[in-house]
């Protein structure tokens, strides 16, 4: 067997994680699925197609930001924000909803489902299902449709039917496993988008190839603005795709530092988080083995995150195996440092992040006074704030 | 694989009836009451007894069985309390087969799992999110245990894999009629009889049918086809409404006649 590595799954595995621990019913469908997409990735016709709805309909490539008044205020360290808020539909999610929906038309496939925490995938999902005439059912937990309420309005003016899931926590976890449940009942009929680069191999895989063209922009771009790469690449983890997506095309440059940020709540010591990789341990939840938040009986525990984006108890197998393997540093920021985060940004650059990214514009700050003013740090701004602006309120 | 035959194996194979398999979930509603009805399930006229662990994420169940976890759940249940439960039913000498997730059986540690539930007088092992594919080292521990590992097949399962899961089974196959998820159904799907014909072609093991089971109508439309009837959602329905599921089994085995 060869040697797994980050790019390339081996047997739908990143080292020990992924795998598709799924009921029998899917199994005929990832099988398909992995064939599909592996043959669609090197088909010329489908990758250009891609391209160009990528570029006439995304709005790529997206441009990289010199924040020189965040700069100045983290003591002048060069901080540069990947712009994906500039995504037509305001977040990364979209990269990979048109990628899942080319897919799916070149499957036959009619009606499409998705899962959303903050309501941004789900818009991503409901504006391609238009784009291509296909049936959309978006699951959301209630908590969430209360929280990121502008999103569930989109989705449905989108034309998508948005389903409320009441049961567990009533957050992203329990939407994933509902319209897992849908996938299971109509498969035959039925695309599943995957948000993140999470669930069954091969999603993972596939949502990551989606979404690594952040990065490969963003490296060329960096290079082209700096004439050298950044020493330290940031980027927010809830599922892991932004994340995966700006790492991936750095993986091979050692002199580069990844850092994942996860979600620490109200503190990774009470217990009230998200941080799967810095406060978990392995187990297997919505069809992959990677890092989970779970109890000594192996049940699921419940999550918080002042983010709805990266509320989720689970994390992408892939970045579970960057964790072993230590090429990515994980860390946890709390609500409380990400809210500051999204004032200053808002304040001294006029950019209004979303919440899930303002985690790693937190961290970006603690990294800049540390580095000093020779150091250079690329952030990926994953999306826009509008949508939190009922979490956020007054000043 | 050859293998010698089971106490399940003999258990559900069906001669002229259609065998009936009850389902339960462990600590619904609560620890007690479960292994008082998992008791008088023993003694109704079933061939076996699929008792279900509590998982807080099932992918594979319906509202029904998703409710009955979550009220385990709230009640402490866990791996070793519903192994606890498992043996006190076992005693009565039907033979019991347990249904979980992966998680809390890698939580627990496999190894042990498959230890202690052959100390309990478990017979069988069934994981709804283990496709064969994944099923090691689990399933071989499960074995060395001397637990049957009962394999999935459903209508959507291509006819190459078939030959693969009826291979790693042991017990019996389960034949998912449905393709969806747990929970009571008015109508069987169309198909069925196919479904088992071509499994039969790949084994020798009984085949128990199930998702959506639930009406002595059914039973009489499986007799004859599949050896044995699984009927989970039906069952955990009338323990969860406070009343006594032996009525039930005692209408559904008029059909399997
Ligand atoms: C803007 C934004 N960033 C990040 C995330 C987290 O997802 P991921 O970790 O897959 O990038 C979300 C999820 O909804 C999001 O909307």
């Amino acid at each position: 067997m060869a040697r797994p590595t980050p790019t390339h799954p081996v047997d739908g595995r990143f080292g020990a994680y992924g795998g598709k621990y799924v009921p029998e019913t899917l199994m005929g469908a990832l099988i398909e699925l992995e064939d599909m997409w592996h043959e669609a990735k090197a088909d010329t016709l489908f990758q250009l197609e891609l391209a160009g709805h990528r570029h006439a309909f995304v709005g790529r490539p997206t441009p990289l930001y010199a924040a020189t008044r965040l700069s100045s205020h983290f003591g002048g360290a060069h901080v540069h924000l990947k712009r994906e808020d500039l995504c037509h539909t305001g977040a990364h999610k979209l990269n990979n909803a048109v990628g899942q929906a080319l897919l799916a038309v070149r499957m036959g496939k009619k009606r499409v489902i998705a899962e959303t925490g903050a309501g941004q995938h789900g818009v991503a999902a409901a504006t391609v299902a238009a784009r291509f005439g296909l049936d959309c059912t978006v699951y959301m937990g209630t908590e969430d449709m209360r929280r990121q309420s502008m999103n569930v309005r989109r989705m449905k003016l989108l034309g998508a039917e948005v389903v409320e899931v009441t049961s567990g926590t009533k957050t992203l976890k329990d939407a994933t496993s509902e319209a897992i449940r849908d996938w299971v009942t109509n498969v035959q009929t039925t695309h599943y988008i995957i948000g993140s680069v999470v669930g069954p191999h091969p999603y993972p895989e596939m949502v990551r190839d989606l979404q690594r063209v952040i990065g490969d922009e963003a490296r060329d771009q960096y290079l082209s603005v700096d004439g050298k790469l950044p020493d330290v690449v940031v980027a927010c983890v809830g599922g892991g795709s932004n994340a995966i997506g700006i790492f991936t095309a750095f993986l091979d440059d050692k002199e580069v530092a990844l850092v994942g940020v996860e979600a620490a709540g109200k503190g990774v010591k009470s217990g009230q988080h998200a941080a799967s990789l810095v406060g978990g341990r392995p187990g297997v939840l919505h069809g992959s083995y990677s890092y989970l938040l779970q109890d000594g009986d192996g049940q699921v525990l419940p999550t918080h995150s002042i983010s709805a984006g990266l509320d989720y108890p689970g994390v992408g197998p892939e970045h579970a195996f960057l964790n072993d393997t230590k090429r990515v540093e994980y860390v946890a920021v709390t609500d409380k440092d990400a809210l500051a985060a999204f004032k200053l940004c808002t304040r001294l650059e006029g950019i209004m992040p979303a919440l899930e990214p303002a985690h790693a514009i937190h961290y970006a700050g603690v990294l800049a006074r540390e580095m000093g003013p020779g150091g250079r740090i690329l952030v990926c701004l994953s999306g826009r704030g509008d949508k939190d602006m009922d979490s956020v309120d007054g000043g | 694989m050859v293998a010698e035959r089971t106490r399940l194996e003999d258990a559900l194979r069906a001669k002229g009836d259609l065998k009936l398999v009850a389902y339960m979930m462990a600590g619904h509603p609560n620890k007690k009451r479960s292994i008082e009805v998992g008791k008088r399930l023993a003694g109704s006229g079933i061939a076996a007894l699929e008792i279900g662990i509590p998982f807080s994420d099932p992918l594979a169940d319906g509202p029904v069985i998703q409710r009955a976890g979550q009220v385990a759940l709230e009640h402490g249940m866990n791996v070793t309390a519903a192994l606890e439960v498992a043996s006190s039913i076992a005693t009565e000498g039907v033979p019991v087969v347990l249904m979980t997730y992966i998680n809390p059986i890698l939580a627990h540690d496999p190894r042990r799992f498959a230890a202690e539930a052959a100390q309990a007088g478990v017979t069988g092992v069934i994981v709804p999110d283990l496709p064969v594919e994944e099923s090691e080292p689990v399933a071989g521990w499960l074995r060395s245990a001397s637990l049957d590992t009962v394999f999935m097949v459903a209508p959507t399962t291509a006819e190459d894999r078939m030959a693969t899961i009826c291979e790693h089974s042991s017990g019996f196959v389960y034949c998912v009629t449905v393709t969806g998820i747990t929970g009571a159904r008015k109508e069987l799907p169309a198909g069925m009889k196919e479904l088992f014909e071509q499994v039969r072609r790949h084994t020798q093991l009984p085949i128990a049918a199930g998702f959506g089971i639930s009406r002595p109508e059914h039973m009489k439309a499986l007799r004859g086809t599949a050896d044995a009837a699984v009927v989970g959602s039906a069952i955990v329905n009338e323990i969860d409404q406070g009343r006594d599921p032996v009525a039930l089994v005692k209408e559904l085995l008029k059909g399997c006649r």
